[in-house]
């Protein structure tokens, strides 16, 4: 089996969206909705303050509720784990937006599909990392294989401490942060 | 992901759900949205060499081109600045590209400067009539002297060619005067070389940093913030001297919240620790440096008990820093900041750093700055130039140190250098200053290339003066930028995706290597490349000598033959590296029995500069209090935005999309005295009177309550371009004064105050 999942860093994360843009041009994502967004929590009081990074975008989760959800199996699981859309059966009812613990969908202003990440499923088919992950500066993002215990991401979860956002949500998620600090603030 | 939220789904859609669930999908099936999307990476694509021209630290990149439309940009993996990897203003290069609002032909001016009243003309009208206005000028003001150039962009440097064979010294751009120029005069009187434009600091071999007012990740300088959380994410410690918590702050093991304007005597006070507690690194000085004991003098009542006083922080956290530097030492290193002026005592403040670092033995050691290579490229042979070209981007703003050796029958410089500054290449607003008094004598044309000066330098009325006071303004860009609008000639340039450019000759951990960039697609609209403009402009102007070459491959092949490269191998390549031949370390010259690479006149790193004692200034750097903010302002601290480059990405649809407009950060206990709410709109208004556009508050505990802080680049008053016009306000606006560095001719503008002066209004 393959298992694809993607770690976020925090410590080593800038948030200079270097990864959100890259998202934008390889997916064409058109203006006005993103399939990966970030943003930054504060906490304390000065001058004990800290920040840390979020981001937002499909978990791909093992318990999809979107794919449940979808009342024409447009959305569904493939054979890598991966939660994926196919665009000609979508309606855009919207069902799988509200399904989705993570506000990760969006539907597409250009098709009026529900759309959202493919983890660049188009890239990793030719050996290639995301696009987010691809660019990333300062290789905070990390993807691979769970079933694969030598994959980067085996690696890093190994190595660093491991958290998913949402968790009580019982999806499943397969996107994790590494060195999570802060605890969530925005709703 | 949306603006739609899941509850108002929940609201407006529950009955839709409710009955699919009864009747079945097919129902809806004529609601199928259509077909799937016919991405660019599913039609055929054609990959071209570049480097990035998003920003000056030019990232070698690879472009993808899929039916004649540059689809996506990304690092090449050669390149060893990108090493793969691309910033989000790289990958946005692609909506500078097809940006709908680019000058699409050139304009001439037929109403008042200022009003922007144009008509469309042809290259060669716009061409001819921009030489014989510039002649005109030339002849009825006392010669080429009386036409200033200020450039800051990849082709800029054709023009600053032009200014240089003609015989103007008033050449130049931002990059000395409102950036790096009191870094590079500062450690080319303490190390005699200067830093140069990519850091050499050696950040994978340090264990221990200390930032000062340095927000890397904040400038997405893409090695930089590499090898940045590289070295920390490695286990290096972290010291973050800002008022404002910063990116890097985030980061660190040590936060120092410095009162704005202090930081002198902060890095004073560690010099003195060092000496007093004997922590310095006494071999490396008695070896390397002179003027120990002048120094050791001057700083003994700058203890650090004194400085946790004038900065406003803990004496036990200045101490334990101070003590970790010197636990780590050669590893440690306090390197300089990019945007160096601040106060205008800038060369001085960043003497006191390197002073601090040569005490930690780290310059030409391992853990702190390495050495540069030798670019290896030969220039290309030109006819004897009237004078050296000055001008140019980043790479021209270094500045020397020598008197400018000008032939007799040019006059000097009209920026006022050696009367009221003593090193550097041109300050630019001491020039727009002349320009508007016309002291030292009348300057009356003007060329301007990719440098908004309305948004760069300070004092925007005196700069508006000073173009009126203009018999002709000529500006080549690719949008309609605030500046452009008011020049009689306004000239399109192509992007840099569309042209050929020079070769980018860089280095990074002593490995020179050349990068090349060809044109991605051809231009669009009826723009041109910029070496193409000033060729034909500098042949009109009877300077066509100078542009001995039919095309730019001519030019390039030329460069490039000896090399044993051309250019057709070089679209292949994209990049090349020279063999390592580097000698990145002290030790390497010692092992060559080499001496030092000390430019100094001592050939030592000097701690004591006789030089500036020799011009009545200070040899050791000293302290000196900050102007107060008056009663009820707040100091104005300005910075960048991750997403932007300077003021010209506000209106690319990618990264205007993700960083729309920027905030006033206010200290959250600021924002209760004065019944302020996050994201409402407030007018500023500095001490002047000046007021800012709207901009929307951000309540924070991220800063101290004596400053706020803004991103620099946004408010621009731009109708022809609707995406960034009105978006946030403007720091420049609120910048009518500055402080002049009295040594590197560099502009300090934190020198500014302001207030909120009301709510309301909106971006």
């Amino acid at each position: 089996m393959t298992r694809y999942a993607l770690a976020v860093d925090l410590k080593k994360c800038v948030g200079c969206k270097a990864c959100v843009v890259a998202c934008k041009a390889e997916n064409e994502v058109p203006d006005g909705v993103f399939r990966l967004t970030t943003y930054e929590v504060e906490k304390g009081s000065f001058p004990e303050v800290d920040t840390e990074l979020r981001h937002d975008q499909c978990r791909h989760c093992e318990t999809a509720p979107c794919v449940s959800v979808c009342p024409t199996k447009a959305s569904y699981t493939d054979d890598e784990g991966l939660v994926r859309i196919d665009y000609s059966k979508c309606i855009g009812c919207k069902a799988c937006m509200v399904a989705c613990p993570y506000d990760a969908r969006f539907i597409n202003p250009e098709g009026g599909y529900a759309d959202k990440c493919t983890y660049c499923i188009h890239r990793v088919k030719e050996g290639k990392e995301p696009a987010c992950v691809n660019t990333c500066p300062t290789g905070a993002r990390v993807f691979g294989d769970l079933d694969n215990p030598d994959s980067e991401i085996r690696k890093s979860m190994r190595n660093n401490r491991v958290s998913a956002p949402k968790e009580e949500a019982g999806t499943n998620p397969k996107f994790y942060y590494l060195n999570k600090e802060l605890e969530e603030v925005r709703a | 992901m949306t603006d739609f939220s899941r509850r108002d789904f929940l609201k407006l859609s529950a009955a839709a759900v409710g009955a699919l669930t009864l009747s079945g999908a097919g129902e809806f099936g004529e609601t199928k949205a259509g077909a799937a999307p016919n991405y660019w990476w599913q039609r055929e694509t054609a990959t071209k060499s570049s480097y990035c021209d998003m920003c000056y630290w030019h990232c070698g990149i690879k472009v993808e081109v899929a039916d004649g439309r540059v689809a996506k940009i990304y690092g090449d993996e050669e390149d060893p600045l990108s090493q793969g990897n691309l910033c989000p203003r790289g990958q946005a290069g692609v909506r500078q590209l097809y940006n709908p609002d680019r000058l699409k032909q050139p304009l001439i001016n037929v109403g008042e400067r200022g009003e922007g009243d144009y008509r469309k003309a042809t290259w060669s009208e716009a061409l001819d009539y921009a030489a014989e206005e510039l002649s005109k000028v030339s002849e009825e003001w006392n010669g080429p002297e009386s036409i200033a150039w200020l450039n800051h962009c990849t082709s800029g440097s054709w023009f600053s060619h032009i200014a240089a064979a003609w015989g103007s010294p008033n050449n130049g751009g931002p990059a000395h005067s409102l950036c790096l120029g009191s870094r590079e005069i500062a450690s080319q009187l303490t190390f005699g070389l200067p830093v140069g434009e990519h850091m050499p600091v050696d950040w994978e071999n340090t264990k221990f940093i200390t930032l000062i007012g340095n927000h890397i990740g904040e400038n997405t300088h893409n090695t930089l913030m590499k090898d940045f959380m590289g070295a920390v994410d490695g286990g290096a410690g972290l010291a973050v001297v800002d008022p404002r918590y910063s990116t890097p702050a985030s980061k660190s093991d040590y936060w120092l919240p410095i009162k704005p304007g202090t930081d002198t005597a902060l890095l004073l006070s560690w010099i003195n620790l060092l000496i007093r507690e004997n922590r310095y690194d006494r071999n490396y000085v008695e070896k390397y440096s002179t003027g120990f004991e002048e120094l050791k003098n001057r700083v003994q009542d700058y203890t650090p008990e004194w400085a946790a006083e004038v900065t406003d922080l803990e004496q036990r956290k200045i101490k334990e820093v101070g003590r970790e530097m010197a636990r780590y030492r050669p590893h440690a290193v306090v390197p300089p900041n990019r945007k160096a002026s601040w106060y205008g005592n800038d060369t001085q403040r960043l003497r006191a750093l390197f002073i601090l670092n040569a005490l930690l033995g780290n310059y030409g050691r391992e853990g702190g700055f390495y050495f540069n290579s030798e670019p290896w490229v030969e220039d290309y042979s030109f006819p004897s130039m009237k004078l050296e070209n000055t001008g140019g981007g980043c790479g021209g703003g270094g500045g020397a140190l020598g008197e400018d050796t000008l032939p007799e029958d040019v006059r000097e410089r009209a920026d006022n250098k050696g009367e009221k500054f003593l090193y550097g290449s041109l300050s630019e607003p001491e020039l727009i200053e002349a320009m508007a008094s016309e002291d030292p004598y009348p300057i009356k044309g003007l060329v301007v290339s990719g440098n908004n000066i309305f948004h760069s330098a300070p004092k925007k009325e005196r700069t508006k003066e000073a173009l009126k006071n203009l018999e002709f303004y000529m500006a080549m860009d690719i949008l309609p930028q605030e500046h452009v609008m008011w020049a009689d000639v306004v000239l399109p340039e192509s992007t840099y995706l569309e042209r050929y450019n020079d070769l980018f000759i860089g280095h990074h951990k002593s490995t020179p290597f050349i990068s090349f960039r060809e044109p991605a697609v051809d231009p669009l609209y009826n723009t041109k490349p910029g070496w193409w403009i000033a060729k034909e402009l500098g042949e009109r102007l009877g300077l066509g000598e100078y542009f001995p070459f039919d095309d730019f491959e001519e030019y390039l092949n030329e460069r490039l033959g000896p090399l044993g490269l051309s250019v057709e191998e070089m679209k292949e390549k994209g990049i090349v590296k020279q063999p390592q031949l580097s000698q990145p370390y002290l030790e390497d010259f010692e092992s060559q029995n080499q001496d030092p690479p000390f430019g100094t006149p001592s050939g030592k790193i000097e701690l004591y500069s006789e030089r500036l004692e020799e011009n009545g200034l200070d040899p050791v750097p000293t302290y000196d209090d900050p102007e107060e903010p008056p009663d009820g302002f707040f100091r104005l601290l300005y910075g960048r935005s991750p997403v932007h480059s300077f003021s010209r990405t506000q209106n690319n649809s990618w990264l205007s999309e993700v960083d729309p407009e920027n905030e006033v950060w206010i200290n959250s206990k600021a924002t209760e005295k004065m019944g302020l709410e996050e994201g409402e709109y407030v007018v500023l208004e500095n001490q002047d009177g000046k007021k800012s556009r709207p901009i929307k508050v951000k309540k924070t505990e991220r800063i101290r309550d004596d400053c706020v802080y803004m991103v620099h680049g946004f408010g621009h008053d731009t109708p022809e371009m609707e995406r960034q016009d009105g978006k946030g306000a403007s720091d420049i606006e609120m910048q009518s004064d500055y402080e002049l560095d009295p040594i590197s001719g560099s502009v300090g503008m934190n020198v500014n105050y302001v207030r909120v002066a009301e709510k309301g209004g909106s971006s």
